[in-house]
Formats: structure tokens, C-alpha cells, sequence
């Protein structure tokens, strides 16, 4: 007689947020623990719950094919997140959600990354592509689309730099200012970041260019740069009115400026 | 000829930053950002002033421009900004959004 596998869970903890995740896949557990290691906090109290449910790739309910973008909508009170290689629902309201997915870490990722900046745009904080890093106790990001050099600049810092993610920062707006936390989200270095927090120091936009150089950056330039760069993905009026608000007071609180680099260590002797 | 009306929509969020109008619209997340004079009709569009007088008052009152041009280009301007779905035109006044 077969018994029926008992689901376990763990709780996972990024930016301030712990986010709980049942399964009753022991494979997709270890592949949970292995990837999100430096971020399980089984003591902290879980702001959202996903159960997440392992079906074989061809029973995913998901109506996108596999070389589409990631469906982002509103039904009934329910997020319905889609994509090739996964079907997810979420009840903000209950703060809890299912996701079908083959037993892959890349699913739930992207479900992470889509909580996390639905939960966050209701706080003033901000999912942003952007690498980001913690020097002399103060924390620096560095935005840019793909290919601008985030992961260059976090391959180039200096010893005594601790990288939080070299590809999705994660920007809290606290009673003291904002802070940057580590995150698991890794670009191309594959490399996730140190599950810690600093002040928001400075906002550098990328551009490479034949030599180092900071240069300001009006306003209304910054938030254009900032919008470009931040990571959002419904269509509600309400939130996007958050995001857009949360963007318009960091590019007023923070310092953004334009950061030209050649791709040598030397740009670092000007972030301190 | 009629009059035509004007009302922000409310799937945008707008703030006025630098000096600049920066408008989000939610349908598209598509962001744009106003001159001064654009600033001031959309400041303007409250639904119940005709736009003549809005370019009367907010417009030509405010900036050296010459009438016919500046409606002409208050209409160019407010289609442009209701074909992204920023701004409601009508020909009737427009009742506020609940």
C-alpha cells in the first residue's frame, strides 16, 4: 500500500518578508533548501503562504505556451500568474497561494519575485534590475537593463565589498530612509547574494564608456531611468499608482547619478 | 461647432517632479511627461470647463503664445494624450469617476 506524502515546508525569508512554501515533494524541498540556504528562517512569521504542488511539465494548468512571456492578471479577487512551466494563483486577501510546477527551482523563483513586488509596492519599497552591494556600512545599486554591466561591476568589487545580488535589487522605504537587502535573485554570476541589509547610500545608473566618471542626473531623467529599470508586473491602477509613487520619492531621497565605467576594478575607487 | 471637454482618467498616476508633469498610465505602465503648457491643460481638465476656455485661462493667460495656435495645439495635444488613454474627451461635459 502506498501512504500519502506528507507535506513539509520551509520558511524563507527575503527582504524582511518571510514567505512560506508546502510541498510534499521531498526532491523540490532539497532544491528549495539548496537554492534559498543563506535565506531560511524557520523562526520568523510567514507573511505569505505558497503550496506548491508538483506535477509531471505536460499537467501544468497553464493556458501560455512555452515561448511566451509571463502572464500577469487580476480575476476574481485572485493573481493568476502564468507562464510555460508554471500555473500559479494567489489570494492576496488570505495571504496565500498555489503554484503547479515541475520539480525546478526557476518556477518558483519567478512566483518570488512577483510576490515580492506586489507585497513591497503596498510598503513603498521596489524590486529593481540592478546589482547591488555594501561598503563601508552603506549599501549602493547599480540599475541597468541587460547587458548594461550589473554583473561586470559586481564581479569588479574590491574584497571588502559584500554583493547583496548582481541582478534584482530589493529596496525596503523604513522610518530611517531606505535599505537595500541581499537577495537570492542571481544574474549571470550565479552567485546569490549575502542575506543581509544596509542603507541606500547612492543609485548609480550604468553606462560604459572609455573612462570612470560620475555625472548628476536631473529628476525627471532619474525616475524615467528608475521606472525602466523596476520590476512590476500588474496592470492594477492602485499598485501601479504605489510603484510609481514609491519611484518619484526614492529618486528624491536618494542620490541618483550616472555612473560611466571602463570594465577595470579602478571604478570602484569612486564608490566609497 | 461643439465644445469639447476634458478629464484626467484615474488609470494614471501623475506627480509633478523637476518641474516636469511625469504621468504613469496603468493600462500600459507607459510614462510621459508634460511641458508647462500641457501641464497646465491637464492641470485644467477638470471635466465641466470647456477646453477654449481652459486654454484661455491656463494658456494664453500664462505663456506668450498666440490663441489659434495654442488651441490648435491644445487639441492636437489632448488627442494625443486620450488615444493613450490619459485624458476623456467628449463633447458633453464629463461626470467625475466614482
Amino acid at each position: 500500500m502506498m501512504g500519502s506524502a506528507i507535506a513539509q515546508d520551509v520558511l524563507i525569508e527575503i527582504g524582511a518578508m518571510p514567505v512560506l512554501v508546502r510541498t510534499a515533494s521531498p526532491e523540490f524541498l532539497q532544491i528549495l533548501q539548496e537554492r534559498y540556504g543563506g535565506f531560511v528562517n524557520s523562526a520568523a512569521q510567514p507573511v505569505f503562504e505558497f503550496e506548491v504542488e508538483i506535477v509531471p511539465p505536460s499537467s501544468i494548468p497553464t493556458a501560455i505556451g512555452d515561448d511566451e512571456d509571463l502572464s500577469v492578471c487580476f480575476e476574481a479577487g485572485h493573481w493568476v500568474l502564468e507562464r510555460g512551466d508554471f500555473h500559479a494563483e494567489l489570494d492576496p486577501a488570505l495571504r496565500h497561494g498555489r503554484i503547479w510546477q515541475s520539480a525546478n527551482p526557476y518556477a518558483i523563483d519567478a512566483a518570488f519575485r512577483i510576490v515580492h513586488s506586489l507585497l513591497l509596492a503596498k510598503q513603498g519599497g521596489l524590486l529593481v534590475h540592478a546589482a547591488s552591494v555594501v561598503r563601508n556600512g552603506r549599501a549602493f545599486l547599480f540599475a541597468g537593463v541587460s547587458g548594461a554591466g550589473k554583473t561586470t561591476i559586481s564581479r569588479l568589487a574590491p574584497p571588502d565589498a559584500t554583493l547583496l545580488t548582481d541582478e534584482i535589487s530589493y529596496l525596503r522605504r523604513e522610518s530611517d530612509g531606505y535599505f537595500a537587502y541581499g537577495t537570492p535573485f542571481a544574474g549571470e554570476l550565479a552567485q546569490p547574494g549575502e542575506n543581509v541589509r544596509a542603507p541606500l547610500a547612492a543609485l548609480y545608473l550604468l553606462a560604459q564608456g572609455a573612462e570612470n566618471r560620475i555625472d548628476p542626473v536631473a529628476e525627471a531623467d532619474a525616475l524615467r531611468a528608475v521606472m525602466r529599470c523596476v520590476l512590476f508586473f500588474a496592470q492594477d491602477c492602485e499598485l501601479v499608482g504605489n510603484v510609481f509613487d514609491s519611484a518619484c520619492h526614492l529618486v528624491q531621497y536618494v542620490p541618483v547619478r550616472q555612473l560611466t565605467f571602463v570594465p577595470d576594478s579602478r571604478v570602484w575607487e569612486l564608490i566609497v | 461647432m461643439s465644445p469639447m471637454y476634458i478629464a484626467r482618467t484615474r488609470e494614471v498616476a501623475a506627480r509633478l517632479l523637476g518641474g516636469e508633469m511625469m504621468i504613469m498610465s496603468a493600462r500600459d505602465s507607459t510614462l510621459f511627461n508634460l511641458n508647462e503648457t500641457a501641464t497646465a491643460i491637464w492641470q485644467a481638465a477638470d471635466g465641466v470647463t470647456p477646453l477654449t476656455e481652459i486654454v484661455e485661462r491656463s494658456v494664453c493667460a500664462n505663456f506668450e503664445v498666440d490663441p489659434v495656435a495654442a488651441l490648435r495645439d491644445a487639441e492636437e495635444l489632448v488627442e494625443g494624450l486620450a488615444k493613450h488613454g490619459i485624458l476623456k474627451v467628449s463633447n458633453q461635459p464629463i461626470a467625475e469617476e466614482k
